[in-house]
């Protein structure tokens, strides 16, 4: 999933402020899973946001709406009728989700309570890490599983580096070595033999540095 | 021969080749430059010119190189692959080589978070395994990475590191392998400390023939002071020093530190001068050039061939 952090709540104050009328949206897919931006979310930076400006003498009157998924426009058209009773929206789903609002509702200023941060999966309970850069051409089949792309520090496609110590990447004990992962995996499935096959420089045009990236599928596109 | 370098000359005679390194100095300082080559002059066969190291910036590894270059010695290009994507390489290496610079060591580098620009972006578009395959491509098929035809290739002789002390050691005989396949010509190693597991790596890197495809140059770091050893057992990554010599540095007053990391030094090339598929040695006195002399000589290892 998308995964996302808040905001400290003076940079959110100093977007807000400025105005009377903050229609606040959360969404209900990644960003509730991680705990960053769905409904519960969305009603404790509200209490935050009216509290801080009740000790500053000012009434916010801020409307909260959770949306089932932000970065779809059926969606977001959910919002309509709310707009001409808010002066700003401040959006606490992923960045899609905030663009999306953006895109339909052009006179309406817009502010992300969020800053997105990673495709990652959860490890344990409060705990997600990265583990995809979407490059759009998966090796995950010749690595392991395991992505040296997103987990690799270096993204080094013909790892490990010559840092790797102890199983933990060179630039903090905490961060797994990707090769390390790589090499145990290739060795539990008996195909050491393929940590010598070198991988070729990757073509990037199937990641972000293609240019911005559409996907086309012309049996649903209407 | 494949190029014009003089290591790979050293190389093919037979001799035990030499080199050294020469950390570029962090501003618009030439004089620095050829102060610290100027004490490598004649004691080594080349001289390796870092490129940011520790992620850095430094005086440009070319820049540097060029003018080693104009003082009548031969400069080793180092280039990681941290800060530039394959446009910018290849560019390097074409202007490089224009400029009388035919030898090149291919690196990943050091990653940014070990340097004053931590907020850099980290490129990486190659590593250094694509980066070897790159400049071989470059020199043998006279074709870019890209695929098109170079107009008057750059014909450099490529080099690699290894380092055999990283985890997991049980691969780290075929990571050499894999870059002897990508086309590496020679190889400079980590610092040497621990030579008993330099030996064994020796060993399987001897039993799979990669001695007779590739020339190890066997990397030696005197180190100045016991505080110096610690620092590099505890603190830098990849890095294997044992206990006893710590406490061979530690044994003896301060001010005999320098001259027992130095004994240490020339008594490690004497060993490893014994050791199947070493080539030569990759002597890295970091801030103490004016000591690779001494060690040089006190090894045995002067005077350099004449070519």
């Amino acid at each position: 999933m998308i995964t996302a952090v808040r905001k400290s709540i003076e940079e959110i104050i100093a977007c807000v402020s400025p105005y009377d009328r903050i229609l606040l949206v959360g969404c209900n897919e990644c960003v509730s899973v991680c705990s960053v931006g769905g409904r519960k979310e969305v009603a404790l930076l509200s209490s935050a946001l009216h509290m801080h400006f009740l000790k500053q003498g000012k009434t916010m009157d801020i409307r909260e709406m959770t949306l089932e998924r932000q970065c779809d426009p059926e969606y977001v058209e959910e919002l309509v009728n709310y707009m001409d009773g808010a002066d700003a929206v401040l959006s606490m789903a992923c960045g899609c989700g905030v663009q999306t609002i953006a895109a339909r509702y052009r006179e309406k200023p817009v502010f992300p309570a969020v800053n997105t941060t990673f495709m990652g999966a959860s490890e344990r309970q409060g705990v997600w890490s990265e583990r995809c850069q979407g490059c759009g051409d998966c090796v995950l089949g010749i690595t392991g599983g395991i992505c040296p792309i997103a987990r690799c520090s270096k993204r080094l496609m013909n790892g490990p580096c010559g840092g790797s110590t102890k199983g933990k990447c060179e630039i903090d004990a905490n961060i797994d070595c990707a090769w390390q992962l790589i090499w145990d995996r290739l060795k539990a499935l008996g195909l050491e033999k393929r940590i010598e096959d070198i991988m070729e420089a990757k073509d990037w045009r199937t990641s972000r540095d293609g240019g911005p990236r559409t996907i086309t599928r012309e049996d649903l596109a209407s | 021969m494949k190029t014009e370098s003089r290591l790979e000359k050293v190389l093919a005679s037979g001799a035990l080749a030499v080199t050294s390194e020469c950390g570029p100095p962090r501003g618009a300082v030439p004089d620095k430059v050829k102060e610290k080559a100027e004490m490598l002059r004649g004691c080594v066969d080349v001289v390796n010119v870092t490129d940011n190291q520790t992620a850095m910036v430094r005086m440009s590894s070319w820049g540097a190189s060029v003018i080693i270059k104009q003082m009548g010695m031969d400069p080793v290009l180092q280039m990681v692959t941290r800060d530039r994507n394959r446009l910018a390489m290849q560019a390097d290496i074409i202007g490089a080589y224009s400029l009388g610079i035919n030898t090149m060591l291919c690196l990943s580098g050091d990653h940014p978070h070990f340097g004053d620009h931590p907020q850099a972006a980290n490129v990486y578009d190659l590593d250094s395994v694509q980066l070897i395959q790159t400049v071989v491509k470059m020199r043998d098929e006279g074709k870019f990475q890209g695929g098109k035809d170079i107009d008057h290739p750059p014909k450099m002789f490529v080099g690699a590191a290894a380092n055999p002390f990283a985890d997991p050691f049980e691969l780290r005989v075929m990571r050499l392998a894999k870059k002897v396949k990508a086309g590496v010509d020679f190889i400079q190693t980590q610092c040497i400390y621990n030579l008993d597991k330099f030996e064994t790596w020796m060993k399987g890197v001897c039993q799979r023939g990669l001695h007779e495809k590739v020339y190890i140059l066997a990397g030696i770091t005197p180190m100045k002071s016991a505080g110096m050893a610690r620092y590099m057992k505890n603190r830098v990554p990849g890095m294997d020093v044992p206990d006893d010599v710590v406490k061979r540095m530690e044994s003896v007053p301060k001010e005999q530190q320098p001259e027992e990391g130095i004994k240490i030094a020339v008594e490690s090339i004497q060993r490893l001068k014994e050791v199947k598929g070493v080539a030569g040695f990759h002597i890295m006195a970091i801030e103490w050039e004016e000591k690779v002399r001494e060690i040089v000589e006190k090894a045995g290892l002067l005077p350099r061939p004449e070519l």
